[in-house]
């Protein structure tokens, strides 16, 4: 689904991520982690084409991001449901309009009962109509993931997307990303959270993948 | 990509409106400068067409018709009118001559000299009055000959003051084709303002719009359609203003000048309907252009 090989990033001020050479192969289900400014954002964007890599090669549905046309990118996002760290909405839009954005922009008409049982999943129903800055912050969480999956989308990468969330709600959301595996998505979850991923591991055969020294190594059972 | 490809920005494509949230002063701005430009595109619009009508009617009436004035002393009068008579006869391109009557040239110069001139009394110059076939004649041939003919007559064939009166006509519709072309430029510099001012003040909308998954196209619709409706309305509200001034001037009959012609006249009054189209036009193509450029830009 997406390969990196080689690959490397930097702002300018020398380089971020180097060498990194990764698959994340169809229906698996990875951890990232690292110490805040590691590059676990960073090392996101360049899964959905947001950033080109500075050297290396990035693959996305096996084409070369270099490739890759501005419809192109737009295209291959349709594919990938991204909850952003910094979730962004439309403020001026209420929240389920919010969460349908990716179809009413592929010019799909959104079923108005699968937006309602999403939010519903997500805990959010009674705030459809609520604007986006209304919202806490793990309010906006939940949406964001809700925004992220509602085209069903092959890849699912999450940016601490249980940041703001208390341990219950980390647990459903978990249970639902969990969920969403095994109906064959595949899944990224860049994290901090230790504990959310020792339960993960307890339901899924995920992989953690941690961010030192700018490379990203497999960690073991030191977790 | 699909730049070169056409969107309607008339297509009902709600979503697409709707994900872009009002732009505040950009609209008014729009609004207005289209309102007050196709105003004055209207006025400029009524000057050139006025102005061609001028310059068609002086041609035309003038158009095959010449003047030969002869002055001489009175004993030699008649035998020269005589003479250039007969030279006209035979000269090649002439349809008709004659000499105009007393009481004609008393006509003709009554509006200067009032009825009580004492023509009998004057040294006056006699007129013969000409028109020429469609061949038409040649002026300076006829001019040789009139020298050697008849030494007191002169012919005036009016394009000596014809040609200014047209010259200036065609150059004032010159000026009014000019303002409407320059209001136009004016125009879509000032929307390619108000639509970079909205872009600008929407970047983060946009950045969330691709990271959703919309295309340039999509985004680009969103402003341009916006921009075209409010330009379109702005000029049929400036238009329909215009039309009514230029409705209110006084009619071409009154006091017989120019500036009282200034006006549409029948069919014309369909052109400045066309105004409010060009404006559309003008803010599609300026909106495009500047939403294109901004995307470009951007991640
Ligand atoms: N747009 C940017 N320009 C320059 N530096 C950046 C930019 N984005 C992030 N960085 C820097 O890159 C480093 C890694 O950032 P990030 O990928 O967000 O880390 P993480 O998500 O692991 O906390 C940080 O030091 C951050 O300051
Ligand atoms: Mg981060």
């Amino acid at each position: 689904m997406i390969a990196l090989e080689n690959a490397a990033y930097n702002y300018g001020g020398g380089e971020l991520l180097s060498d990194i050479s990764l698959r994340l192969a169809p229906g698996s289900f990875h951890f990232l982690t690292g110490p805040s400014g590691a590059g676990k954002t960073t090392f996101l964007k360049l899964c959905y084409a947001d950033l080109q890599p500075t050297s290396g090669r990035v693959t996305i549905f096996d084409r070369d991001v270099r490739t890759l046309t501005r419809d192109d990118v737009a295209l291959t996002r349709r594919r990938i449901g991204v909850v952003h760290q910094d979730c962004q909405f439309l403020d001026h839009l209420p929240l389920a309009a919010n969460v349908m954005l990716p179809l009413t922009v592929a010019g799909k008409m959104g079923d108005a009962q699968d937006v309602s049982d999403l939010l519903g999943w997500v805990g959010l129903s009674q705030l459809a109509d609520a604007r986006p800055p209304s919202l806490s912050g793990g309010e906006r969480q939940r949406a964001a993931l809700a925004r992220a999956i509602i085209t069903g989308p092959d890849v699912i990468l999450a940016d601490e997307p249980t940041g703001n969330l208390d341990w219950e709600m980390s647990l459903r959301l978990l249970t639902l990303l969990v969920e969403l595996n095994r109906m064959g998505k595949t899944i990224l979850i860049a994290t901090h959270d230790l504990n959310l991923i020792r339960q993960a591991k307890a339901q899924v055969a995920a992989r953690v993948l941690r961010i030192r020294n700018r490379r990203i190594q497999l960690a073991g059972a030191d977790l | 990509m699909t730049r070169g490809s056409f969107d309607n920005p008339l297509k009902a494509d709600l979503h697409a409106d709707r994900v872009v949230p009002p732009t505040g002063f950009t609209a008014r701005l729009t609004v207005f400068t289209s309102l007050a430009m196709t105003f004055l595109a209207v006025f400029a619009l009524a000057l050139s067409m006025a102005a061609g009508r001028l310059a068609e009617r002086w041609s035309d009436s003038l158009q095959g018709t010449a003047t030969i004035r002869i002055s001489a002393p009175q004993d030699q009068i008649d035998t020269q009118v005589a003479a250039v008579l007969a030279l006209l006869t035979v000269t090649p391109g002439i349809a008709s001559a004659r000499a105009l009557e007393d009481q004609e040239q008393r006509d003709l110069l009554a509006p200067w000299f009032g009825p009580d001139l004492p023509v009998d009394a004057l040294p006056l110059p006699r007129l013969i009055e000409i028109k020429e076939d469609s061949a038409g004649y040649d002026a300076e041939g006829l001019r040789q000959r009139l020298t050697a003919e008849a030494p007191g007559a002169v012919l005036d064939d009016h394009t000596r003051w014809r040609r200014p009166l047209a010259v200036a006509a065609s150059r004032l519709r010159l000026l009014g084709v000019t303002s409407i072309i320059l209001i136009t430029c004016a125009m879509g510099a000032m929307i390619t303002l108000a639509a970079n001012a909205a872009l600008a003040a929407n970047l983060q909308v946009i950045r969330v719009l691709r990271l959703v998954g919309a295309k340039d196209t999509y985004i680009v619709r969103a402003f341009v359609r916006r921009f075209t409706l409010r330009a379109f309305s702005g000029a049929i509200a400036g238009a329909l203003l215009g039309m009514g001034g230029v409705a209110l001037l006084p009619g071409v009959d009154e006091a017989g000048g120019f500036l009282t012609g200034l006006g549409f006249q029948g069919l014309g009054w369909l052109f400045p309907l066309l105004l409010p189209v060009l404006a559309g036009i003008v803010a599609f193509a300026a909106t495009r252009f500047a939403a294109f450029r901004t995307l470009k830009g951007l991640p």
